[in-house]
């Protein structure tokens, strides 16, 4: 991975001054592109290959490299410095194979958007970030199908042809997720030489393997982009559909649960899906990739059940000392602090979630200390 | 499209004498025909006729936006009011197209804006529509009624917004399967609470949740409203509050059908589809369960179109519904029901002409999954009146085609998709090539083909000899030769697209077709093997084409190419971005 590169990183991706020029391209793109998305649920994918997508629940559930989804709110070449490193390490030996991102545009075009974004600087024209792909997300699509490069294994690629859809996401400026898709199919192509503990930085247990490829890719025949020729709309319909209605395949929980997740200073929305975790950790290490640039560090204490949360001054500190604050809206309307109520109980009531500055926060602290209080 | 040539004064002399019609006259008898076609014939015949037809002329087609300019398309016919544009190539459907390759319809809305500040309808497919556009749209043209989009992408529910803010006299509004940033359904708040005028909804594509009380009352007020698909967050029980507030309805898109209903829930709910008697279109039913379909059978006694496409039904199901849908002319259903369900189709639509039949898992290897051949073969028995098939199956026989296009000689339209590329006859391993001889020999009427599996140039051979209504092939993964696509393009005389991907056909192949490809819309090469050199040599000779080259990214070894060839009046396109290299 190029120095500079990693120095454009420092100081988190949201700022930072993205390289344009096009020797960059080669390694930004290794980075950028090539983004593992194992987004919301791979698990949930009924229409994915079932093998494929078990084996990767399995080990990622609690594995989600959700490092690997680099979802950057910032500048298409800001990364955060830990992450770049193994990305180009990664991505090296297969981008050789496959250049994805060349001056010309990737095969799906997704990596095509990357240049401009490199070139424009924070925002996205709304067509770079916008391509035929969402249709993905106009379609109701819950089920938080990766899609893979078409030459990946049958299970992923198949689902795109090349669409690196971000499921079902209303507010999703595809900029990102069009990169990740990108990214996502140049991964399970090849098989990744590395695996995924050669991240130097271990995300707290949350990080989805790098080498997912070599996790599901049953040897299936590579799936070619835009085969069948199905409408990238109405595939994700038909997962959709077919998931809903396939009890066979034994897929945990009644679908994905999905909520928009906005947060201040932010351009756009994103939509998790709240049944791809089992515990705040995951969600906020998850959220913390989309929304790089903000900390949600202190989400520790967010995550710890209610009533190790009690202290008030605790709750005073995080709030004081990280610049953001993770809330929700419940079932009621009303904006909670994240963290004070046992997980399910959270994805029962939760509907969307915002990330709010601390300082706007600050009055929702003593509720929720309140709340825990009498709790207990 | 062409201008005709001046015809020499003596001609026009003769032809003016004939027609002692004033232009008035002739424009007004002209100004009842409908067909572009048709209009195009007229056209030729004199100056006169030409003069009258482009002033008599209100709607006009455009096949592929970058044929030829909006300045010449105004300068041609000064009234349009209607104007109906496609833009990229179908296989960017399928990703096959960059994305930012163009197809913009800002160039056309300037020169609309000043040329037709009175048009009414816009109507676009796979073309690239920014908010920009659309809040243009709705400020430049105070009569505007109708917009239609079709595949398009570029645009956020934002732009939505502002059409539905400004535009006071909207009478449709369809937005399928775009590419849309789908932001938040409060673009259907914007409708002003004085706006009645809708007749035509849809916004089945989206996914955002939309205010429902405005949606209701939107419902309520326009009292024209003919067509309304709502999406898939509007509930069964929401469903209901709008069918009693829009009983005429012709068309209906119902939202989720997945929703608990007590049994009072369940009774107004079949109460308010009885209302419904002039139901002749029925879609949506997303995940719906079997439970409620029975909900839907007052509805369907005069259904002609069943678009099944969200529900994934098993064939019990579909039985069952079809036994109320005795009119039924099309269908379509995801592959889930199985032959079974096919059969079933077979016994109860004896009106049946259009069958379409999607994959639920198309990316799922298992065989025992969809519909094979013995369900296309029930419906060929049963349905008689077939013409327009899709059909994506895992297996095939030739013998199974040749016996249904046998039973349905009037097929018009013919694709055909086995799912595993350069898939044999799966009992007697031989390559698929008999199958569409028989089609193409059998169908005389045949104009749209897509072919699939194993092909040898064989088949290629029989389209290019039988296929002589033949406008639109569809080809992957087939033939072994640049001969199978000289077959093609010496043979088919009405051929007008041809798009091909990932087949062996190089530079003789594409030059073979020098002759024909100004009388053609477009072709489409990608991931054959046609070098640039050949693309060079085709611009070269044929001046009047532009032939588009792009890098194929998915090329294994870097060389490939996408070509894109098409005739044009308006020279090279402008806005061709850096990856478009035109020749």
């Amino acid at each position: 991975m190029s120095p500079p590169l990693l120095g454009v990183e420092e100081g988190g991706g949201k700022t930072s001054t993205v390289a344009t020029s096009p020797s960059i391209d080669g390694v930004s793109h290794d980075c950028l592109g090539l983004k593992e998305r194992n987004y919301l649920g791979l698990s949930d994918c009924s229409s994915v290959d079932s093998s494929a997508v078990s084996s990767l629940s399995d080990e990622s559930k609690s594995n989600l490299n959700l490092k690997a989804t680099e979802l950057r709110l910032g500048l298409p070449g800001s990364l955060s410095p830990e992450r770049e490193p193994k990305l180009c390490l990664l991505n090296t030996g297969k981008l050789d194979e496959k250049p994805l991102f060349p001056l010309l545009p990737s095969k799906d075009g997704i990596c095509l958007s990357l240049p401009k974004n490199i070139a424009s600087g924070n925002k996205r024209g709304f067509s770079d970030t916008i391509d035929e792909f969402s249709d993905l997300k106009s379609s109701k699509y819950t089920e938080g199908n990766w899609m893979f490069h078409a030459t990946g294994p049958a299970s992923e690629t198949a689902q795109s042809g090349g669409q690196g859809k971000f499921p079902g996401n209303a507010g999703l400026k595809a900029m990102l997720p069009s990169r990740t898709s990108g990214a996502q199919s140049a991964m399970p192509k090849e098989a990744l030489p590395k695996p995924a503990s050669e991240c130097p930085r271990a995300l707290n247990g949350t990080g989805v393997n790098q080498t997912r490829a070599s996790n599901n890719a049953p040897a299936a025949k590579a799936q070619v982009v835009g085969w069948p020729p199905i409408r990238s709309y109405r595939k994700n319909t038909l997962a959709t559909t077919s998931k809903d209605n396939d009890e066979v395949d034994g897929k945990p929980g009644p679908g994905a649960l999905f909520v928009k997740v906005s947060m201040d200073g932010a351009p756009y929305l994103r939509k998790v899906d709240l049944r791809n975790y089992s515990a705040y950790q995951e969600l906020s290490s998850s959220l913390e990739k989309m929304f790089s640039g903000f900390t949600i560090g202190q989400c520790g204490s967010n995550g710890t059940p209610a009533r190790e949360m009690l202290n008030e001054s605790k709750l005073r500190d995080f709030l004081h000392g990280s610049e953001y604050v993770l809330t929700y809206e419940d079932k009621d309307g009303d904006w909670m602090l994240v963290g004070d109520v046992p997980w399910e109980m959270f994805i029962d009531s939760c509907k969307r979630l915002k990330i709010m500055k601390g300082a706007d926060a600050i009055g929702l602290a003593p509720r929720a200390v309140e709340k825990s209080k009498a709790r207990n | 499209m062409d201008p005709k040539k001046p015809r020499d004064s003596a001609e026009s002399e003769s032809a003016r004498g004939a027609a002692q019609f004033p232009d008035e006259v002739l424009e007004r008898v002209l100004s009842l025909l409908a067909s572009h076609k048709d209009r195009s014939a007229v056209s030729l015949v004199s100056k006169a006729w030409y003069h009258a037809e482009r002033w008599s002329r209100r709607r006009v087609f455009i096949g592929n936006c970058y044929s030829v300019t909006p300045e010449i398309v105004a300068r041609r016919f000064p009234n349009i009011r209607s104007v109906t544009l496609k833009g990229k190539p179908r296989f960017s459907d399928f990703n096959l197209v960059p994305q930012n390759w163009g197809a913009d319809i800002r160039s056309w809305l300037a020169v609309f804006a000043d040329r037709y500040p009175f048009l009414e309808e816009l109507r676009l497919k796979r073309m690239t529509v920014t908010d920009e556009s659309l809040k243009f749209l709705a400020l430049k043209f105070q009569n505007f009624r109708a917009l239609s989009l079709l595949s398009c992408d570029g645009f956020s529910t934002n732009g939505l917004a502002a059409i539905a803010t400004r535009c006071r006299n909207l009478t449709e509004l369809d937005i399928q399967e775009n590419g849309i940033d789908d932001i938040s359904g409060d673009w259907l708040s914007c409708f002003p609470e004085n706006f009645t005028s809708l007749e035509v909804l849809n916004f089945a594509s989206l996914s955002s949740d939309v205010e429902f009380d405005a949606l209701e009352r939107l419902v309520s007020r326009c009292n024209s409203l003919k067509v309304l698909k709502v999406n898939r967050t509007i509930t069964l029980d929401q469903l209901q509050r709008l069918l009693v507030r829009a009983p005429r309805l012709t068309e209906l898109g119902t939202g989720s059908f997945l929703q608990e209903l007590n049994a009072h829930q369940y009774s107004e709910l079949e109460r308010a589809f009885g209302g419904c008697k002039n139901l002749h279109t029925l879609s949506g039913l997303c995940e719906a369960m079997a439970l409620y379909l029975p909900v839907l059978y007052p509805a369907c006694a005069n259904l002609t179109f069943l678009n099944l496409n969200d529900a994934a039904l098993q064939h019990e199901e579909l039985a069952k519904l079809l036994l109320h849908c005795p009119c039924l002319q099309r269908l379509w259903v995801l592959d889930t029901v199985g032959d079974d369900g096919l059969e079933a189709v077979a016994l109860n639509c004896p009106w049946l002409e259009e069958l379409r039949v999607f994959p639920a898992n198309p990316f799922d290897e298992e065989v025992n999954h969809g519909v094979s051949e013995s369900g296309f073969l029930a419906v060929s028995y049963g349905c008689r009146r077939l013409h327009y098939v899709l059909y994506f199956c895992r297996q095939m026989t030739n013998a199974a085609v040749a016996t249904i296009v046998q039973n349905c000689p009037d097929f018009t339209h013919f694709r055909l998709c086995i799912m595993n590329p350069g898939q044999p006859d799966y009992v007697t391993n031989e390559p698929m090539d008999e199958a569409f001889g028989a089609v193409v020999k059998t169908c005389t009427k045949l104009q749209r083909l897509a072919v699939s599996g194993l092909l040898t140039d064989l088949t290629f051979e029989y389209i290019g000899r039988y296929a002589k209504n033949l406008e639109t092939l569809s080809v992957a993964f087939a033939g072994s030769s640049d001969w199978a696509m000289q077959c093609v393009l010496g043979g088919c005389p009405k051929l007008r697209k041809l798009e091909i991907r990932d087949c062996p056909f190089g530079n003789a192949a594409l030059l073979s077709g020098l002759e024909k490809y100004e009388s053609m819309r477009s072709l489409w090469m990608s991931a054959c093997k046609v070098t640039m050199n050949g693309c060079e040599v085709l611009a070269r000779e044929r001046p009047r084409l532009n032939v588009e080259v792009m890098k194929d990214e998915e090329s294994s070894d870097g060389q490939q190419y996408k070509v894109y060839v098409y005739r044009t009046v308006a020279g090279p396109r402008r806005d061709a971005p850096p990856f478009v290299l035109t020749l």
